[in-house]
């Protein structure tokens, strides 16, 4: 049989996937045989343009790492940044931060679960779930001004604050989607085709889970409690009663489990947000130039922990940034999950983990014949860029743009 | 002459079928809108779908067998149609008929997936190597119990002439009711045949792509299509004939009109079935076929010798 194996790639362009990753897979016959993942496809070199910039600037640069978990990252920079300078960020900034959270966790999951059902085949699925996030979207527009790229966070603080007709908004939407999600939950306990599709495929053994550090909801799946949320309560957590749901299935169904009951949590959290909301200021003035030193933040992202490092040298730029998306955790696990299984359970299998790789690229510059690995730093990054395509006949810096 | 000519190029050849072959899809597209709350397209897009590819650039791949590449959407094509003229549509009588035509039809709407196997196999790509093999071994899993609902009710009429057959249950009316576990099974392995959800695993976009379809591009994408859409008729034309065969001596109009009617309660199954299933992989589609639905297809053949042997003599 192995001599009869193939090569299919799964990318970097290919329909499972919405962002470029290379998945290149020995098969035969339908049998996956081995895998070899490949990414890079979709670095932006963001961490050195952070080093660019203001503290401020970054914050929106941050923001656009990723267009689902904006919130997550530039919560998680600021925090980091706040923690450096010593700010107190006030209560009601805090429980706004919180309540944004957990919106982007409802649309976040109800996205998911709509690339899940087109993965199988169950189009139907992804028109309603998506249907069903446009609300959650409709709200956060109306609360930040924004749909997906918030813009809500600053440094001490929050820039908008919510009045009580916009609580009453939030409570009769959020009212709506659990309805919605109950149905959801319904369907994934009977709908055949479902079930039969998604049980028992990506198998990740919770000693395999610990091993290769999976996080998020793909770790929870596998039986591991973890979250950060309860583990290391950041924002307004410690101050909410929440349970973080795990399964035991260890499969793909499990995720799935994982990902519905956990849009029933959210759902509460908010309840208990707009319910708690403490009054008062919501910001705090932060300084132009941040003290030296450095902070880890952690932050719990509808994939799963993401961590940022931040450096700070006494100016007002980053000396350092370092982003640890959660997809970078989670797709070592994603190798392992395939062994041995079905080509036709490849889309599923990478988009249970929910991936988002544009998250997760970063670079570093290896060697191969010495072995030394080094960074580049952004006016090399730039050069190299232009170099590159100007050997392929394209100069970029002589391109006149005709503005109006 | 000109009589045959006007069957095979007006009606209800080429022409006839190429017009409800768009009619047929703007249905199914908008009710598969419909029904997954989408506005869905407009009545002529399926035309301008048509127009639009018939203009786009045919790209053949270096390694692609560029004969078999090119001539199997038209064998494709042609097989459907060819089987179309066997089907009675608004009487008892079909335009060509003889003892054994309904094995005929059979084999020819086996032809459109054979040459799409051929056709991906030869335009030498991963994805469309894998949907190939995938469709040849679908094949095997809905073709057995197809023919054998359809031989039930046969078996039942006596014949092997589809035209006899209409002719039969025309005289016994109600008598088809006796054949509905087997239009379950035809209409499950019809799924299988046009590659529909839950059984569109040959063409599983998120895993290869297009499967066979892969490389096709332009007019030779455009007959596929074709080719898919005259398939579906005649396909459920088919099992309109074999399962559904009453309001057919009431004359032409009615007749047709039944007939059409009954096409459309057929399509409608099929959208709603795949707006409503997720797909299934190639292990558990051939699990269900030869476990489930080849086991109710024997049921119906045993009760209808049983049948046949103690009341009809």
């Amino acid at each position: 049989m192995s001599d009869h194996s193939i090569t299919v790639p799964i990318g970097p362009q290919h329909p499972a996937l919405k962002e470029p990753a290379g998945f290149m897979l020995q098969v035969s016959g339908e049998k996956i045989t081995g895998v070899s993942i490949r990414l890079g496809y979709n670095h932006r070199g963001i961490e050195k343009a952070c080093e660019d910039r203001s503290y401020i600037q970054d914050i929106y640069l941050i923001e656009r790492i990723c267009g689902i978990c904006s919130h997550s990252h530039s919560t998680a920079f600021i925090q980091a940044v706040e923690e450096i300078a010593g700010l107190q960020v006030p209560p009601r900034a805090q429980y706004i931060r919180t309540l944004v959270a957990e919106l982007e966790r409802l649309h976040s999951h109800l996205l998911w679960l709509g690339v899940a059902g087109h993965e199988i085949g169950f189009d139907t699925l992804l028109m309603y779930t998506w249907r069903d996030r446009e609300s959650v979207l409709d709200l956060l527009a109306d609360l930040t001004g924004n749909r997906v790229n918030y813009g809500i966070n600053t440094i001490g603080g929050v820039r908008r604050d919510i009045d009580p007709a916009k609580i009453e908004n939030i409570l009769k939407i959020v009212d709506a989607v659990e309805e919605r999600t109950k149905y959801y939950i319904n369907l994934a306990t009977e709908e055949t085709t479902l079930i039969q599709r998604l049980s028992g495929v990506g198998a990740l053994s919770k000693e395999d889970a610990l091993r290769l550090g999976a996080v998020g909801p793909t770790a929870r799946a596998s039986g591991v409690a973890r979250d950060v949320r309860r583990d290391d309560p950041y924002i307004s957590y410690g101050e909410l009663d929440f349970k973080v749901c795990t399964s035991d299935q260890c499969d793909v169904y499990g995720r799935t489990v994982v990902r519905l009951l956990e849009l029933m949590e959210s759902f509460s959290i908010i309840r208990q947000v707009c319910a708690k909301m403490p009054d008062g200021p919501v910001s705090v003035k932060a300084p132009r130039k941040v003290p030296a030193g450095e902070a880890l933040s952690r932050y719990e992202a509808p994939r799963g922990e993401d961590v940022h490092y931040v450096r700070a040298n006494g100016t007002d730029r980053p000396e350092r940034v370092k982003v640890r998306a959660p997809t970078l955790a989670n797709l070592q696990s994603v190798a392992k999950m395939l062994e041995d299984r079905y080509l036709a359970d490849t889309p599923i299998i990478i988009a249970a983990i929910d991936p988002c790789f544009s998250c997760t690229d970063r670079m570093i510059v290896t060697d191969e014949r010495s072995g030394s690995t080094r960074g580049m730093c952004w006016d090399e990054l730039r050069r190299h860029g232009i170099e590159w395509y100007r050997a392929r006949g394209i100069d970029t810096t002589r391109i006149k743009l005709a503005l109006p | 002459m000109a009589q045959i000519l006007f069957h095979i190029f007006i009606f209800p050849g080429i022409l006839f079928l190429l017009v409800m072959s768009f009619l047929i899809e703007f249905i199914d597209r908008k009710l598969h809108a419909r029904l997954q709350n989408r506005v869905g397209p407009p009545w002529f897009q399926p035309l301008a779908d048509f127009i639009k590819l018939l203009g786009k650039e045919v790209v053949i791949t270096d390694e692609a067998d560029v004969t078999i590449f090119r001539v199997m959407p038209l064998v494709a094509l042609t097989a459907a149609v060819t089987a179309f003229f066997y089907i009675p549509l608004w009487g008892t009588e079909a335009i060509y008929s003889f003892n054994g035509d309904l094995i005929v039809v059979l084999y020819l709407l086996t032809l459109p997936t054979l040459s799409f196997f051929l056709g991906g196999w030869y335009s030498r790509s991963v994805y469309s190597a894998i949907g190939a093999t995938r469709a040849l071994t679908q094949l095997f899993a809905y073709e057995v119990p197809l023919l054998l609902s359809v031989l039930a009710s046969a078996l039942l009429a006596g014949t092997w002439s589809l035209s006899e057959l209409t002719r039969f249950y025309d005289a016994h009316p109600g008598w088809w009711l006796f054949n509905l576990v087997g239009f379950v099974v035809a209409l499950i392995a019809l799924l299988g045949k046009l590659e529909k959800v839950p059984f569109d695993i040959p063409e599983a976009e998120t895993e290869i792509v297009a499967g066979y379809l892969t490389e096709y591009s332009g007019s030779l994408y455009a007959f596929i299509r074709l080719a898919l859409n005259v398939e579906m008729i005649v396909g459920s034309a088919l099992l309109a004939a074999v399962f559904f065969p009453w309001g057919l001596s009431c004359g032409p109009l009615a007749g047709f009109a039944f007939f059409i009617l009954k096409l459309l309660v057929i399509m409608a199954l099929i959208t709603l079935l795949r707006s409503a299933l997720a797909r299934l992989r190639i292990d558990q589609m051939i699990q269900f076929c030869w476990k489930y639905v080849s086991t109710l297809a024997f049921a119906q053949v045993i009760a209808t010798l049983i049948f046949k042997g103690v009341f009809v003599k």
